[in-house]
């Protein structure tokens, strides 16, 4: 192989990498795009059944059930249009408590209930969630500001 | 009366990074020795009077002037003075002063530590420092006065995120924003040179100990707050790729591309114009990392600064200094010329992969951080991107890279015998990839490929980097203080990769709900649960549980994780309780009191995590021994000396 040719190839090397790398790139983009679903649109059936998606909104006061004898706990979310159910098993971030603002990731299972890997409140107390706020917004029933309020303790 | 002479002071410095960014410009095009020397004072006064306003803040903070909105906003009567003084940069507006004193220390540093270099470059690049000051000034005092009062002054104030009242974060953001804002000497560098139309290897000279110096407090910035992150968010991980992290990974992605490149530059002269465009590139994603953390535009756990309106000047600023330094590029590179002429096997053939490599896991990181704003922007809906993608990104990423690592420093500059290095590291290689590949099967008596791969990779670097150090040895006794560097920071990396490959591959986890003298084992370990207490801290009460640890039926430690609620606070904080050793941390955060005096908690076995951040370490401090080395003194005078002609405009 002469010089030109070798550096042929290292070119078309480098090229068929990337190609490769973006090939596989943009399938793992694909597969791992989580989409926020608000619990009205959730209930009207947009949401998808056999991908992972992410749901907000604020946690309905008196719905939080522990079970007794494990980590499991059950409880609303409502954009104050519709509420939805969500089911955890594990421990809830410091943040979470009824009327604050969450996001919940996790997968609807064939009998309709959404089962969270993974729920979300932010760090800061007075803090809204973007999507839950506008989540809020489109519910209707209540405006920004008063939601905010409703959820300091 | 202190804050207004603050708010004088920042006003004072616009005023003069204004006349430091035309003056020396003017001067420059002229030749006129008074103006040229203008850049140098201009740059020491600017110092003085931020540093004025940032001890105007500070004192503030100190005092407890509650008169001052951002200091009544982030600090109380009862909070320890460390976490007063680390309260300057807790939000938005501190931060950005911190980020415009730290800018005028770099400029400052730069007049001071570069007399040789000719004065004309020297004006242009303290030049472009100003405008950049001029930049961040501007957005001080236009949209976030930090001296901005509130009356009738509130008798106490408000909290710092307790979050934020560590240690590790405290020093955090200075770190990074040393690393940000070093990177500004690159590109200030680079556009000096393309402005003056000549870009010859003494310009790589010159700008390689900056920006890896710049890149070492990177490095430790963000090594920082993974730190930060596993042993405050109680979540036991130490990356979450939020946009936040890779806002600071992005710069750190590209500045390592650059430290490589500018090693070709220097010693070959080639990638010239690459280089400059990878100097820009990596001070454009510092700004752009600093817009995504203090504009609010991000669905992010990390929500400590929100307010949009400020985005919109940042943006503004971004467009400015990358649009208009890449309209100078585009003018001006078609001038330089590399006159270099290396082989296909090379080890600048190997630079040139490492660089494609970096951009290419840079690219991977823009797309799965800035898709979902873009989205967002239009309206066409709520995403995120998971963390999988990232982590399969990088996994595919890593193969070729520590492939590369270790044969890199092997090739020889200009051109190689691939014969001659395929024969001394082949052994080698057998040796990583049948031992890489044993270890899991013998840690666990089950094969894994991707963790055996991990491991053999770390091995590779490590065995090669060796071998080329004790190969120099034996021909020279010394080695000189750059290269002893690199096998510093290359070993680093390879500990860091053995760290990240055991940690996700070993660790377990598990929630629990426990009752007092109840006890769960875990990886041989044994977590007895005591009971509770109150404890009290400075401005915390806290509940915090006793877990003694037992193996082999004997005590081998005990953890104390609280539940802290602090004052003016309502909300509790989980501090975790970690036990670390040189190969394992066992870790315990608390959840929530259940009935019956229950409690449920994490609790964490977690393997070599710590030589995740002992591999940062070592990366961080390979750079600065590199940049100790005596050829940046000695042959920059020598250089000067007798090559140096002034570059005409």
């Amino acid at each position: 192989m002469n010089k030109r040719s070798r550096r042929k190839l290292l070119i078309l090397a480098v090229v068929f990498g990337m190609t490769i790398a973006t090939v596989l790139g943009l399938t793992a983009f694909e597969e791992n795009l989580l989409y926020f679903y608000s619990p009205t649109q959730v209930k009207a059936g947009e949401a998808p059944d056999s991908h992972s998606f992410r749901v907000g909104g604020l946690v309905v006061a008196g719905s939080v059930k522990r079970s007794p004898d494990s980590l499991k706990v059950v409880f609303d979310v409502t954009d104050n249009a519709e509420s939805m159910t969500i089911e955890y098993t594990g421990i809830l971030p410091d943040l979470f408590r009824e009327g604050q603002g969450i996001v919940a990731m996790g997968k609807l299972q064939d009998d309709g209930r959404f089962v969270a890997q993974e729920v979300l409140a932010k760090h800061d107390e007075n803090y809204m969630p973007p999507e839950v706020a506008d989540a809020l917004e489109k519910g209707g029933h209540v405006n920004k500001q008063k939601a905010m309020e409703g959820s300091k303790p | 009366m202190i804050p207004e002479l603050g708010h004088f002071a920042l006003i004072i410095a616009f005023a003069v990074a204004i006349v430091q960014s035309i003056v020396p410009l003017i001067g420059a095009a002229r030749n006129d020795a008074a103006m040229i020397s203008m850049a140098r004072v201009a740059s020491v006064t600017q110092l003085l009077f931020v540093g004025l306003a940032y001890a105007a803040l500070t004192h503030a903070f100190i005092v407890h002037d509650f008169s001052v909105l951002y200091v009544s906003q982030h600090s109380n009567l009862v909070q320890p003075l460390m976490y007063r003084i680390s309260g300057v940069w807790g939000s938005h507006e501190g931060s950005l002063l911190l980020w415009a004193l730290i800018l005028s220390i770099w400029t400052v540093a730069v007049a001071a530590y570069s007399r040789n270099l000719p004065d004309i470059l020297m004006a242009r690049v303290l030049a472009v420092m100003g405008m950049i000051s001029v930049g961040f000034l501007a957005f001080m005092l236009f949209t976030s006065n930090p001296f901005e009062r509130l009356f009738p002054a509130p008798l106490d104030g408000n909290e710092l995120n307790p979050l934020l009242q560590d240690p590790g974060l405290a020093f955090h953001p200075p770190m990074l924003y040393m690393g940000y804002v070093g990177f500004s000497v690159a590109f200030a560098f680079a556009v000096a040179a393309l402005l003056g139309g000549k870009l010859d290897a003494t310009w790589a000279r010159w700008s390689r100990p900056w920006t890896t110096i710049a890149w070492s407090f990177l490095t430790f910035g963000i090594a920082l707050g993974s730190w930060w992150a596993y042993n405050e968010l109680g979540w036991g991980g130490w990356w979450f790729w939020d946009p936040v992290e890779n806002a600071s990974f992005m710069p750190w992605l590209v500045g390592t591309a650059l430290i490589h490149s500018l090693a070709s530059t220097e010693k070959r002269g080639v990638f010239k114009s690459w280089t400059v465009l990878l100097a820009i590139l990596a001070f454009s994603l510092s700004l752009l990392g600093t817009f995504i953390v203090r504009s609010g535009v991000l669905v992010s756990v990390h929500a400590f600064a929100t307010d949009p309106s400020r985005g919109v000047f940042i943006l503004a600023f971004l467009v400015v200094v990358v649009g208009g330094s890449l309209a100078l590029y585009a003018w001006r590179s078609g001038a330089v010329i590399s006159y270099g002429r290396f082989q296909w096997f090379s080890r600048e053939t190997a630079l040139l992969l490492n660089n494609i490599i970096f951009l290419t896991a840079a690219g991977a990181v823009f797309v799965g951080t800035m898709y979902p704003l873009v989205v967002d922007a239009f309206g066409i809906g709520k995403i995120s991107v998971g963390r999988p993608y990232f982590d399969t990104m990088f996994s595919l990423v890593s193969i070729p890279l520590l492939l590369l690592l270790g044969l890199g420093p092997l090739v020889r500059w200009k051109g190689d015998s691939w014969q001659r290095v395929l024969k001394s590291v082949w052994a080698l290689f057998v040796i990583s990839l049948v031992v890489g590949l044993l270890l899991p099967f013998l840690i666990e008596g089950e094969l894994r490929i991707a963790t055996g791969l991990g491991l053999a990779g770390a091995l590779w670097v490590t065995l090669t980097t060796l071998k080329d150090m004790f190969a120099r040895l034996a021909k020279s006794r010394r080695l000189p203080l750059a290269y002893a560097g690199m096998v510093i920071a290359h070993l680093g990396v390879a500990m860091f990769v053995a760290g990240v490959t055991i940690t996700m591959s070993y660790s377990l986890e598990k929630d629990l709900r426990m009752v007092p003298g109840s006890e769960y084992d875990i990886a041989g370990y044994s977590f007895h649960f005591m009971g509770t207490r109150k404890a009290q801290g400075v401005n915390y009460d806290a509940n915090e549980a006793v877990i003694e640890i037992w193996r082999d039926s004997k005590k081998v430690g005990e953890l104390h994780p609280q539940k802290r609620v602090y004052s003016g606070k309502s909300n509790p904080m989980t501090e975790a309780s970690i036990d670390k050793t040189f190969f394992r941390d066992l870790y315990a955060a608390l959840g929530e009191e259940l009935d019956d005096g229950a409690w449920s908690m994490r609790v964490y076995y977690k393997p070599l995590i710590r030589w995740i951040w002992l591999g940062s370490i070592l990366m961080t401090l390979g750079g600065v021994l590199a940049v100790s080395d005596r050829r940046y003194r000695q042959s920059v005078k020598q250089k000067i000396s007798d090559r140096l002609s002034p570059a005409g405009a």
